[in-house]
């Protein structure tokens, strides 16, 4: 068993995720997480958030796709606030802010997945995860929302 | 001069953290051979169990998707530089 890792997030940023949720409600919404990842302690914090734009047109309800060219969109603004991209944020409308079979299949390991859950159009429940070193589950992450955003 | 391969950070602790890696390779196929031989965990991660790519594993040469070229046949020069970019999908069910 993986010992739980912890991610930090401002209130402010955590509502926006769920603002967001709630504007594309009843589709998935999507964006970047943005912050830093100190390896020496473990302490991973978001910083930033750079919403995206669902590119599922086919099936927005219930999935989500970020391109190549929107993630080097989020890395250069990353880049621009001297930040890096910890992880990825996406809704589960009318569903609980659970990492479904569909989620781990596509997941790359390192990052945080933020999935908050959003119910006949109110944010719910927000949920961290990341996904294990061999692929074959992912683990939950403590969230630890802040008053204040960190420096 | 050898192939350049940037290594995105989710997968750099599996390439003992290194943020590139450089080969001598004549295709992307090879160059991404010699990662995963020098990084054996870095294969469950770019390829699946059959070998192919992952699907939401995007690879360009000096800023050229490869989808557009002739992919893992694509041909490298000493100097090129191999992009690996994520990009990222998930959803209820």
């Amino acid at each position: 068993m993986n010992t739980l890792s912890q991610i930090g997030i401002g209130r402010e940023l955590a509502e926006q995720i769920g603002r967001h949720g709630a504007e594309t409600y009843p589709h998935e919404c999507c964006g970047a997480l943005l912050g830093r990842d100190s390896a020496a302690d473990a302490a991973r914090e978001i910083l930033a958030l750079f919403p995206l734009v669902n590119r599922r047109d086919d099936s927005p309800r219930n999935r989500f796709s970020i391109t190549a060219d929107d993630v080097r969109a989020a890395e250069n603004a990353a880049r621009g606030q001297q930040l890096e991209i910890v992880g990825w944020y996406h809704s589960h409308p009318d569903h609980p802010a659970r990492p479904s079979e569909y989620d781990r299949e596509h997941a790359w390991p390192w990052y945080s997945y933020v999935i908050v859950s959003v119910q006949s159009g109110a944010p719910q429940e927000m949920t961290s995860w990341r996904l294990a070193d061999d692929r074959t589950e992912f683990s939950a992450e403590a969230i630890a929302i802040r008053q204040h955003a960190s420096a | 001069m050898p192939v350049k391969v940037i290594i995105p950070t989710p997968l750099r602790p599996f390439a003992g953290k290194r943020d590139s890696a450089e080969f001598n390779a004549a295709t992307v196929g090879e160059a991404l051979g010699c990662l995963t031989a020098e990084f054996a965990e870095l294969r469950r991660h770019l390829f699946t169990e059959e070998g192919k790519l992952r699907s939401f594993v995007n690879v360009y040469v000096n800023d050229e998707d490869i989808r557009y070229l002739a992919k893992e046949d694509t041909r490298t020069k000493d100097g090129d530089t191999i992009n690996i970019v994520p990009s990222i999908a998930g959803g209820i069910f």
